[in-house]
């Protein structure tokens, strides 16, 4: 095992998958291929240039994955680009899960750009947590874009988490086009201090009859970050159902800004949404305090609920 | 012995005087109770008590184990022993209810705070991975309000409209849980305008408009919810085995 292997999966965490053979992982570091294991009707290829590397997924119809897939992208360096250019393609009637480590612990001047095209079959289900984890530093810039299509039926869920460090610069842009009776799930969870930004855009089509999608975003900043969570959902389909649910919480000199937008061509369509930006309520906050525990440190509590 | 001592406390908002001059003694190891109708001021000085936010801006003096507190922030009270149950309990996305139980806790230990769960009837392998969010009940959610106090272990506990939003058997409980603390010693008031609640303590203050009308012992209080119109401008007797109501 190559020592980026091993650092890598130290700092996520993920030291004990190697032990088991029914767990597929793929370890990119920088643009290079430097472990990968597969399991049956999951096909991976790989194309490493210069200056990106193109990685390309196809999940075989008809085929269950039933333990998550790692893959764990990252830099140890400094400094330095990494560009991920990713096809996904799920086959009809497949299931699969992906766990996606995203270590940058060293981080002074790196740029981690993902640009990802996803297809997800008629009734498959394909879920991508995205797991990052960062320096002290503010050197980290972070461009995951993704153009998901779900067909009939289809199911897909993304989680974006930052487990630890800095957030530095965050600029999430994924669009989904939903069709007939598929779900769509996006959840965000980001904590930003100091001067870190982030901007997150998050759009969901419901074009198909009895599509359902929800976007949620659960933003803390604090000290002197921003954050702008632009979440669209529109509705085409007959009975499409969805909701928006923003919540920000501001503390310091921090400025938090949601734009949720509803936009329905249906009449039989139903959208709702809601944002809450602000600080810690009130009353949250003050019976933390009643039971003891300092200003600060019920805040804290209440920021790790919300983003746990 | 006095645990807690309220002298002369006035308090107003946007002018509007709500609390009257209030003068109240709070025995160690004792229910006490307050009764009144709705707006009579009860739950502001609580809350005036247990300085929450808003309520801190008041004339007279509250002090706690003979320590004047009017200064203190609302933690630094709860680290000298006292705590407040809401009428209605906060909910916190995502936050566990065994975290939320521990966090005030003395004793971390799992076993222990299960016990606080099951002291207040829940079972804990249902309900301690649970978040304390609005899949909870209302009665669960005060529930586990109860069960976050009792691992606290406060000298002193204000609960507010104890039996708002709870069904019998949940109320039941609750009772239970009132008498146990009572036999440890822990000093309770109760925030009501229920005749049940009323009768779990041993003592009562009558508000009414803002004043404390009446002191005396709960049994005596009780013909207050007989009778439904009390004059606000009633004489009050020092002596407190005697009531009057006209």
């Amino acid at each position: 095992m190559t020592d980026y292997v091993k650092d890598l999966s130290k700092v996520a965490g993920i030291e004990d998958i190697f032990k088991n053979p029914d767990i597929a992982h793929i370890f990119i570091h920088h643009h290079k291929v430097t472990k990968s294991h597969f399991v049956p009707g999951f096909n991976v290829q790989f194309e490493e240039m210069k200056d990106k590397i193109k990685v390309n997924v196809v999940v075989e119809k008809n085929t269950k994955i039933e333990k998550p897939v790692h893959m764990c992208f990252g830099m140890l360096p400094k400094t330095g680009i990494q560009h991920l250019v990713m096809n996904i393609d799920v086959g009809d009637d497949s299931q699969v899960g992906i766990l996606a480590h995203c270590a940058f612990p060293n981080a002074v001047d790196v740029k981690h750009i993902m640009d990802a095209n996803i297809s997800v079959g008629k009734n498959a289900s394909y879920s991508y947590f995205e797991r990052h984890i960062h320096g002290t530093g503010r050197g980290i810039k972070v461009y995951p874009k993704a153009k998901i299509h779900l067909k009939e039926n289809a199911k897909f869920r993304s989680e974006f988490e930052l487990l630890k460090g800095r957030a530095g610069l965050i600029e999430i842009d994924y669009e989904t086009h939903c069709g007939k009776k598929s779900v769509l799930e996006m959840m965000t969870r980001i904590n930003a201090k100091e001067d870190d930004i982030l901007n997150i855009r998050e759009t969901g089509h419901l074009d198909g009859d009895y599509s359902r999608g929800v976007l949620t975003s659960r933003v803390a900043v604090r000290n002197h970050a921003k954050a702008e969570v632009y979440n669209k959902l529109t509705a085409k389909g007959a009975y499409a159902r969805g909701h928006v649910d923003c919540t920000e919480i501001v503390q310091d000199d921090a400025v938090v800004s949601a734009v949720p937008i509803v936009e329905v061509n249906n009449p039989k369509a139903h959208i709702t949404h809601e944002a809450s930006l602000g600080s810690v309520d009130s009353k949250q906050l003050q019976t933390l305090m009643a039971r003891g525990l300092t200003e600060d440190d019920a805040t804290d509590l209440i920021i790790r609920g919300l983003l746990s | 012995m006095n645990l807690l001592e309220v002298r002369d406390l006035n308090f107003s908002i946007n002018g509007k005087q709500i609390l009257n001059n209030i003068n109240v003694d709070i025995w160690k190891g004792y229910v006490h109770a307050i009764v009144g109708p709705n707006g009579a001021g009860k739950s502001t000085l609580a809350s005036a008590i247990m300085g929450l936010s808003g309520y801190r801006d008041f004339k007279g003096e509250i002090r706690f184990k003979n320590k004047l507190i009017n200064n203190l922030t609302i933690d630094e009270r709860a680290r000298m022993g006292i705590t407040f149950g809401w009428q209605e309990p906060a909910r916190y996305e995502g936050l566990l209810v065994k975290d939320f139980i521990s966090a005030g806790a003395k004793n971390k230990d799992d076993k222990f705070l299960s016990g606080c769960l099951s002291q207040v009837g829940l079972r804990p392998e249902a309900y301690m991975e649970r978040s304390v969010d609005k899949t909870l009940s209302g009665g669960e959610r005060k529930k586990i309000e109860l069960a976050s106090i009792l691992a606290m272990d406060p000298d002193f506990i204000m609960l507010d409209e104890p039996d708002s939003g709870i069904d019998v058997e949940t109320l039941e409980k609750m009772f239970e849980v009132i008498k146990n603390l009572k036999k440890k010693g822990t000093t309770i008031l109760l925030i009501t305008h229920s005749l049940a609640v009323l009768k779990q303590a041993d003592h009562a203050f009558l508000m009414c408009d803002g004043k404390i009308v009446e002191k005396a012992p709960a049994s005596k209080i009780i013909p207050y919810f007989e009778n439904r119109c009390i004059p606000c401008d009633h004489k009050n007797e020092p002596d407190p085995e005697v009531i009057q109501i006209d």
